[in-house]
């Protein structure tokens, strides 16, 4: 809980990982470019205070984590979201088991997503059925640009994916995670290509698709098919750390979504390690859209934050929110059209 | 002496017009270039990348575009351009080398060239303009119903209508000064209903694409420091 003005923020973060990313469980050059390749980030990113050395950077211990994210992150909630990346990681980088080992230690403070690969057929189904029954699954995290073996990738549109999007449906996991960023591969295809994400959400209206780091870099695709798809969520990871040495940009990318979306599908989180959610949190409840921006974007109310800090992912996860940490209810004025985004909450709640 | 100073301005000025497609910005101005060395006719160009991770095809499609840029120079005999620091850069130099095109640099793994990914990116872009010099009219007080019947030839001058001009012409569209400003990307005249609609999707993709120039920028200083660079003194 964050508490500002005398006002209390419920904070979900829905974005973090307990990751391996040591010398020692880097597999090849591929892992370790992949650590290094986040430490830029957020060596970019990162207000001074908050930069940690490239060792802190590689694997945190448990009172670590418990630290940055509850102790001083003023975080009620965090959600594990896995990667696997077996090609480049010994152990993997970041999975179910291990995230989960810290879930089920402290099951007030964690909850753990799954993860799923249609290139493990069958196999892969019976496994994540075991996994849904372990972990009690809620969400999966997907990763279509990992490597495996000789592919280099795949996509939500991909027969098998199909399959297990049903599987997912039938066992009740419902928040389905879907990593469209910065990536590698697949090659000739558009890397980042969201419009697989439109395909398996038309397809898929009981299941939501929150898309991690808003579609970045390619937002006004993501936003063309949020618009469309009312299942269909932003995830504000990477997007976030933007706030401190560019906050315009953050606030064009925070006002873009506000327009094409709205405010109850988009979602905070630090994608600890990357970054932590002590100056997200603070920063964010601070943030205005500049003065000049405000005839095209609005203002971010408080209404509007304690919603993306966290009642959104609340909502998604059936988190219990403490009275007085609540955001009003929305109001739609009478005798004027509904927009896409008061229909999709309709579709959403029924 | 001479001879060898101006051709390495020549290649300078030919790497200006290779584009990160994405960031629709040349590789010089973006920092991209690492090393150039002139050794007689033969030219080596050095390109990096903000991340060990950039998508490989952008990233090829870059090199292939500044060795053709390059080779096309007269005086220039063999051009080697090199991408350093990125994953698949020994396949991409290989395969650029030799001039196989990008199928052939990731056997099995890719399927058709890249043309149509850049024309994606050239249409994104040319949006992105479209809407700029839009913006620019109807601050300055042009209706929206009067913004279909614009013509480039009655607007001033400015670095966005260069820069849409030449994604036209890039793209096949008309850019004479009877072209109209406000077409899709067919070339056919926009109507002014849903006009609106589209400027507000255009600007969404101009702070993308804006947006992500920043971000390139940012993690090229994290990873190399900034000022590390050749130093093209005097050029710029």
């Amino acid at each position: 809980m964050y508490e500002k003005d005398g006002t209390q923020y419920f904070i979900v973060d829905s974005h973090i990982h307990a990751w391996d990313g040591t010398p020692a469980n880097q597999a090849n050059r591929y892992g370790e470019g992949f650590l290094n390749c986040f430490y830029d980030y957020h060596r970019n990113l990162s207000p001074e205070s908050a930069l940690w050395t490239h060792e802190q950077f590689q694997k945190q211990s448990e009172e670590k984590i418990l630290h940055d994210l509850f102790e001083v992150g003023y975080v009620d909630k965090a959600i594990f979201q896995p990667t696997y990346l077996t090609d480049f990681f010994v152990n993997g980088f970041n999975t179910t088991e291990q995230d989960g080992a810290l879930a089920e230690k402290h099951p007030d403070k964690f909850i753990v997503n799954g993860g799923w690969d249609p290139r493990d057929g069958e196999a892969g189904l019976a496994a994540l059925e075991r996994l849904a029954e372990r972990w009690q699954l809620k969400g999966t995290k997907l990763y279509t640009a990992e490597w495996k073996g000789e592919s280099k990738g795949w996509k939500l549109t991909d027969p098998w994916s199909y399959r297990y999007l049903e599987k997912c449906q039938e066992l009740g996991i419902r928040n389905i995670h879907i990593h469209k960023g910065p990536t590698i591969y697949p090659l000739n295809r558009d890397a980042f290509d969201v419009a697989d994400v439109d395909d398996v959400a038309s397809a898929f209206p009981e299941l939501n698709f929150i898309v991690e780091h808003v579609g970045l870099p390619r937002l006004e695709d993501f936003c063309w098919i949020a618009t469309q798809e009312p299942n269909v969520y932003g995830g504000l990871a990477v997007a976030m750390a933007f706030m401190h040495h560019r906050p315009r940009y953050f606030a064009q990318i925070i006002g873009e979504l506000l327009f094409w979306l709205d405010e109850n599908r988009i979602t905070f989180s630090s994608d600890y390690a990357i970054w932590t959610p002590k100056w997200l949190v603070e920063q964010f409840v601070d943030f205005q859209i500049p003065e000049d921006m405000q005839s095209e974007y609005g203002v971010l109310t408080t209404d509007i934050k304690r919603k993306i800090l966290g009642l959104n992912a609340a909502a998604l996860y059936d988190i219990e929110v403490p009275a007085g940490m609540r955001a009003a209810e929305p109001e739609i004025p009478v005798g004027r059209e509904p927009v896409a985004s008061e229909l999709n909450k309709e579709a959403m709640s029924s | 002496m001479t001879t060898a100073v101006s051709l390495e301005t020549e290649v300078w000025r030919a790497l200006d017009t290779v584009l990160d497609p994405e960031l629709d910005q040349p590789v010089t101005e973006l920092d991209f270039v690492a090393g150039l060395e002139v050794d007689g006719d033969d030219v080596h160009v050095d390109l990096r990348l903000p991340t060990y991770f950039c998508a490989p095809n952008f990233a090829y499609l870059m090199v292939a575009d500044a060795h053709d840029a390059v080779a096309e120079l007269p005086g220039v005999r063999r051009v080697r351009v090199r991408l350093l620091d990125h994953f698949a850069s020994e396949e991409i130099n290989a395969g650029v080398a030799a001039g196989d095109g990008f199928d052939a640099a990731f056997p099995g793994l890719a399927a058709g060239e890249l043309e149509e990914l850049r024309r994606t990116f050239l249409r994104k872009a040319h949006l992105a303009y479209q809407e700029q010099v839009a913006q620019e009219l109807l601050r300055a007080g042009t209706e929206l119903d009067d913004l279909v019947h614009v013509r480039l030839g009655g607007l001033q001058g400015g670095a966005a209508l260069d820069r849409l001009r030449r994604r036209r012409d890039q793209l096949g569209l008309p850019s004479g000064p009877d072209a109209l400003l406000m077409i899709d990307e067919n070339g056919a005249a926009v109507p002014v209903e849903g006009l609106s609609a589209k400027l507000r999707f255009a600007r969404t993709t101009r702070v993308s694409i804006e947006g992500n120039a920043g971000w390139c920028r940012g993690l090229l200083d994290t990873r190399y420091g900034s000022g590390g660079t050749t130093g093209r003194s005097g050029l710029h």
